[in-house]
């Protein structure tokens, strides 16, 4: 399913840019950190993507051109499940795999993508929320499948894992682009994919992409690291700790 | 101030998980409880996932009951056989607890289990706790002493095979009463988070029949143990041990648990019960509610 899919991916991308018309036009992306350390007071962080739309010749075309870019995290499977009311309390009654949910994903384009291009390009090069491919396994009805994704896509917008705002490129004089992506404390951290389309007439002329590392630093990732992968001295020392000042604290309060 | 915490995998306002751990320390310290019934849903509602919340919490608890049943163990208030054979039982328990641990988060069941849980343990000591309570401010207002107690273990403690002398507790009973009582604790320590001093206190009381002077000793001995060996099941199996979280609360709750205990000392024992009555039945109370309304998310993410 996927497999096939890059496959799609990439012979569009091949139709669109590979052929590289002498006319076509180039972006030059970039971001404004590479890699976002996570540390003690990470509340989150804002990714400014930005870059300039190379034009062969230096002459700008007659028709705008929009810009859309995409912020993606990691994909990993997930069980999501459903709360119904079963004999009057709310359980989780149904759930649902899905393989390859992005941890975050966020998109902004210079105008709504449904402006942009029609609806089986955005599926093609999975533009908006609704074109994410999640590859349920399984066999599911389609109702069913559809509700839940509704529910994901929902729930991750309020938290902030899944944002889409059109409007949120800027583009300046027709050649340098610039849009502010917010990612909130609780992102997962991986290899993150900031990917850059450059739109015109309904096609996809230019495809750029620059990787992000989200990661954890200094004293977290020792933590979530030890946590991991030593869980018994981890134990050891979280139990050392709360002894540690639980005595300490009597200690000191008896003396007085 | 923020701060991340790197298990939890979000960041929280420090101060406020101090306060929090403050406030439970310093209700622990006044009546004699680990307060991880309160810690728990506390750290759910504010947002922490309920798996690293129930593991952090048996960590702060460890930390409240050390100066406890060191005081204990230095006025002679332990029953250390009595205490051992609870704890035994206790590290089983937590075993089983992880087990059923990881088939209720494989069903996608451990919240509302956590919750189901919370409810009827609560609100049946809850509610025992204040017809007590209640019944002894009663007797108190009318001038009359209180009834002397009729000190003896349930009758079906007594039909278990073995018996073993417990000197400090008074007690000549099978040792697989308290086996299976710290079993039972045990696994409500490891799916909780929570000390059980609330029940197992009772249960020393009317179930086992031992004598009050050793019974909270003997409690918070069990309890310090236990949650040790939680904070390590948890820590291999569920890795949801979030130090940093428990810091927090630790630092909070030791000195709370301190000031908690000066101010007991100046209140009547009655109103006290009477008041911790009240505490854990608006808890229960509350957590009954969440089972029956549309809660805010209806879709999760495992």
């Amino acid at each position: 399913m996927t497999v096939l899919r890059a496959l799609i991916v990439g012979l569009a991308l091949l139709l669109a840019t590979g052929t590289s018309r002498a006319a076509d036009p180039r972006l030059v992306p970039d971001v404004s950190s590479r890699a976002i350390d996570i540390q003690y007071s990470f509340t989150g962080e804002e990714l400014l993507l930005f870059g300039a739309i190379l034009y062969p010749g230096q002459r700008l075309p007659d028709d705008r051109a929009d810009i859309v870019v995409v912020l993606k995290g990691p994909v990993r499977p997930i069980i999501l499940r459903e709360k119904r009311r079963v004999a009057g309390i709310w359980v989780n009654a149904s759930s649902i795999r899905l393989r390859t949910t992005p941890g975050f994903y966020a998109i902004g384009s210079s105008r709504p993508i449904d402006k942009l291009v029609d609806e089986r390009t955005a599926a093609i090069f999975e533009l908006g929320l609704d074109n994410l491919s999640m590859s349920p396994t399984g066999f599911s009805e389609a109702q069913k499948l559809e509700r839940f994704e509704a529910g994901l896509i929902d729930l991750y917008q309020r938290q902030g894992l899944f944002v889409q705002n059109p409007g949120a490129v800027e583009i300046t004089e027709g050649v340098l682009y610039r849009a502010r992506i917010p990612v909130p404390a609780r992102v997962p951290v991986g290899t993150y994919r900031a990917e850059t389309y450059l739109i015109s007439r309904g096609r996809v002329l230019a495809v750029a992409a620059r990787d992000v590392q989200i990661r954890k630093a200094g004293f977290e990732r020792f933590v979530a690291l030890a946590a991991e992968h030593h869980g018994f001295l981890y134990g050891l020392a979280a139990v050392t700790l709360s002894l540690l000042l639980g005595y300490v604290a009597s200690a000191i309060f008896r003396r007085r | 101030m923020d701060l991340y915490l790197p298990v939890a995998n979000l960041s929280v306002n420090a101060l406020v998980i101090v306060l929090l751990g403050g406030g439970v320390g310093f209700l622990s310290g006044m009546f004699g409880v680990g307060g991880g019934f309160l810690t728990t849903p506390l750290l759910i509602f504010y947002g922490i996932p309920p798996t690293v919340a129930a593991a952090s919490a048996a960590t702060q608890v460890t930390g409240a009951s050390v100066s406890g049943a060191l005081a204990h163990l230095e006025r002679d208030g332990v029953d250390l056989r009595m205490g051992t054979v609870l704890v035994a039982g206790g590290l089983i328990g937590s075993l089983v607890g992880a087990v059923l641990f990881e088939l209720l988060t494989a069903w996608g069941q451990i919240d509302t289990a956590i919750n189901i849980l919370y409810v009827a343990l609560l609100g049946s000591v809850g509610s025992m706790m204040a017809r007590e309570a209640w019944g002894a401010l009663q007797q108190m207002r009318a001038g009359l002493p209180a009834p002397a107690r009729k000190r003896r273990h349930h009758p079906m403690v007594a039909n278990l095979p073995m018996r073993w002398r417990f000197y400090r507790s008074g007690l000549y009973i099978s040792p697989l009463a308290p086996l299976l009582l710290g079993i039972l604790v045990g696994i409500l320590t490891m799916l909780l988070g929570v000390g059980g001093g609330f029940i197992m206190v009772p249960a020393m009381l009317y179930l086992l029949g031992m004598g009050t002077q050793v019974v909270v000793g003997t409690s918070l001995f069990q309890i310090l143990f236990v949650t040790i060996a939680t904070t390590m099941v948890h820590a291999m199996t569920t890795g949801a041990v979030d130090i940093v979280l428990a810091g927090l609360l630790l630092i909070g709750s030791v000195i709370g648990a301190q000031v908690g205990a000066r101010f007991a000392q100046r209140l009547k024992p009655e109103y006290l019960r009477m008041a911790l009555a009240a505490i854990v039945l608006v808890v229960a109370l509350r957590m009954a509610v969440d089972l029956f309304i549309r809660p805010d998310e209806i879709y999760t993410v495992q």
